[in-house]
């Protein structure tokens, strides 16, 4: 939808679903971890959902995305299925993946999910060359590339940053910039802070948004995108957020020292899933948030119930058309 | 030991590459005849490199196709091989058929990221949902000076990953129908180029067709020994059978033409009949092809009750490869060097014999000249 339109409730009450929906799912994630049920290292993305929902409600279904190892975000945001990825988690033959791919390989085509990696920077050059594909189709679909801060440290971010401003491809690159890559911080890391004056010399459009704004993410996301369906090249976001939970795992690390409590506190006083409730009347946020728990409940269910991969699953699809 | 007759004499299991008629074509014509007609056929193949569109097309193997096909399908890259691999990737997952082509083979170890992590993976891990129809096209170097870094055969580390096909055609008849079946492939294909083959030439269909992977060709028979040649080492190969079928030796030259998937019921059944095994790699020899080959065999007949089979591989010196012809000439294994290697192992208590150098020197290698 155009940029300049006004959202309706029905457009908060959206992302307010969205938003909530992922930090509900991976709360539970968290509290299912102990367990050992959930067979596979998850990497959450709690306190920064703004980012993903923010971009996912600007683009269309037949738009695609690509995102890292903490991928749930993303996957959910873009409509993926919360049952398949749920069983996905637990390795079961039911998950997005077939159980082979677990929480850091998230995919779903029918939603237009790319698969993800767990090689930081991996997938970059990858939605670039969909995008290429989108380009030459001529429908005007764009692609969307989310990755970390630590991601543009490869040498694949710049190479593929000038190849998609080269060509003028349909490609929304968003740096989800959470201050650390693990545990080390950009200090530690970046010679300059100026990632968006690297980007732009490449002859792409950069935008900084240093408060996790999700109308501040949609409305620039969309603005990007209507100029992209029109023959438009790429732009890049770098967007600031904040990770509360440990690199991977269920639970908080700030007793380990490498960062600051009192950083997460700040952050979580701007916490997009609060305010836009906020924004929400009372008796629909009500509804929402119900819909949700049993949305999430019967996610689990279906996880838990569902079989393991068989045994003759190990050898399926080494290659395509084996089958 | 044969009788020099009978060594001569074929065997009706013998096949070769093109009889069936075409024309004499060269292997780089070959090559881009394949892809000239696979681009005609289906609108969703195309070609993206280094160079794939410059006055020297890639040695001819890529000349006017960009005429041909227009820039948007026939492009030239930026030097980011790593970046330009992921984009070739995500253009096979959107419906694409890319054919990424490197003029040497030692580039790809700046694609590595991309092919291992990703490519090769990505039809499994993603539980099928996607699948990576992808050409990687790769030329080794070999000859007046290309030196370490523009002569290497590296796809056994191809051969180690899953997911992964690797083809090396070691003649013009196999690179069209190879490039033709690999275009055609729903997964990611390490397609592998010999540069002393390109001026090679052989008899190829003008219609297209597919050379099935996975099926070896006996491109001589013979019942002394089983010689095993990878790539252009079929060509050395062959040219060894030709010196010492003139000392009574009948060896049979086996070419895989794909190393994954690998037609070990071939080279078995002529293992077992001949009793002896040599396999000549464009390559080292440790952790390479002749490794996996010969530990296939092994594992084939250990402890069964078929005659012993005598085994040796011979490969690149375990060494860099020196630019200077006084070493170069060391460092490869060539007809020469083979016949000798099969003499020793036919006749283990007979004197060492080796061809005389003049004889043992190939019509391709007397015909390039150089400077490159």
């Amino acid at each position: 939808m155009p940029a300049s339109t006004k959202l309706t409730a029905a457009d908060i009450t959206r992302i307010y679903r969205s938003l909530r929906l992922i930090r509900r799912t991976e709360e539970e994630v968290a509290r299912i971890y102990p367990t050992d049920r959930i067979k596979s290292p998850v990497h959450l993305s709690i306190g920064q959902e703004s980012v993903a929902v923010g971009v996912c409600d600007a683009l269309t279904d037949a738009d695609v995305v690509s995102g890292t190892y903490r991928g749930h975000a993303t996957y959910l945001a873009k409509g993926g299925d919360l049952k398949a990825m749920m069983a996905e988690l637990y390795g079961k033959a039911t998950g997005c993946a077939r159980g082979k791919g677990g929480s850091m390989h998230l995919v779903e085509m029918s939603k237009n999910v790319l698969g993800a990696s767990a090689v930081v920077g991996t997938t970059i050059p990858l939605a670039v060359g969909y995008a290429m594909a989108l380009r030459r189709e001529g429908k005007g679909r764009v692609a969307a590339s989310f990755f970390g801060d630590g991601a543009t440290e490869e040498g694949v971010f710049y190479e593929s940053l000038n190849f998609a401003s080269l060509h003028k491809l349909p490609v929304v690159f968003v740096c989800e910039n959470n201050f650390y890559a693990i545990h080390t911080p950009i200090s530690k890391r970046w010679a300059s802070e100026a990632l968006c004056g690297r980007v732009s010399n490449f002859g792409i459009p950069t935008h900084r948004i240093t408060d996790s704004d999700v109308f501040t993410i949609r409305r620039i996301v969309a603005d990007s995108v209507a100029d992209m369906r029109e023959g438009g090249g790429p732009v890049f976001l770098e967007c600031h957020t904040y990770r509360w939970r440990e690199h991977v795992g269920p639970m908080e690390d700030y007793e380990a020292g490498y960062r600051d409590r009192t950083d997460m506190e700040t952050w979580r006083t701007t916490d997009q899933v609060e305010r836009v409730g906020a924004l929400v009347d009372a008796s629909t946020r009500r509804r929402v948030n119900l819909e949700i728990e049993k949305e999430i409940q019967a996610a689990i269910d279906f996880a838990e119930q569902s079989p393991f991969p068989g045994p003759e699953e190990l050898y399926a699809h080494v290659f395509a058309g084996q089958s | 030991m044969s009788s020099p007759a009978k060594a001569k004499a074929p065997r009706s299991g013998a096949s070769k590459p093109g009889v069936q008629g075409g024309r004499l074509l060269r292997y780089v014509d070959a090559l881009r005849e394949a892809v000239t007609q696979e681009m005609e056929r289906d609108e969703r193949v195309f070609v993206l490199g280094l160079d794939v569109d410059d006055h020297k097309g890639i040695q001819g193997s890529t000349l006017g196709l960009q005429a041909k096909f227009g820039d948007q399908r026939v492009f030239n890259t930026p030097l980011s091989e790593d970046a330009m691999t992921g984009v070739a990737i995500g253009a096979a997952i959107a419906g694409m058929r890319p054919i990424h082509v490197h003029i040497r083979m030692d580039f790809l170890m700046l694609c590595m990221n991309q092919i291992v992590n990703m490519a090769s993976k990505m039809h499994y891990m993603y539980g099928g949902t996607v699948s990576v129809p992808l050409v990687v096209r790769s030329m080794i170097g070999k000859s007046w000076g290309q030196g370490a870094q523009h002569s290497q055969g590296l796809y056994s580390m191809f051969m180690h990953v899953p997911g992964l096909k690797v083809v090396a055609p070691s003649n013009a008849h196999d690179a069209k129908g190879c490039l033709i079946a690999a275009i055609r492939d729903d997964n990611p294909v390490i397609f592998v180029e010999h540069r002393l083959l390109y001026s090679t030439e052989a008899y190829v269909d003008e219609a297209p067709y597919t050379v099935e992977f996975g099926k070896a060709r006996i491109a001589k028979a013979g019942d002394d020994i089983t010689l095993v040649g990878v790539s252009n080492m079929v060509i050395e190969c062959l040219r060894a059978q030709e010196l010492l079928a003139e000392v009574g030796i009948a060896a049979e030259v086996i070419d895989p033409i794909s190393l994954v998937p690998l037609d070990m019921a071939t080279i078995l059944t002529s293992a077992r009949r001949t009793g002896r095994v040599l396999v000549v790699d464009n390559a080292w020899t440790n952790c390479g092809a002749s490794a996996e080959i010969l530990a296939r065999i092994v594992e084939e007949t250990s402890g069964g009750t078929g005659k012993p089979i005598t085994m040796r591989r011979m490969g690149f010196a375990p060494t860099t490869c020196p630019t200077t012809p006084a070493l170069e000439q060391a460092f490869y294994p060539n007809p020469a060097t083979i016949a000798a290697a099969v003499h020793a192992m036919v006749n283990p208590k007979a004197p060492a014999w080796s061809p005389a150098p003049e004889r043992a020197e190939l019509a391709y290698q007397r015909q390039f000249r150089g400077p490159f």
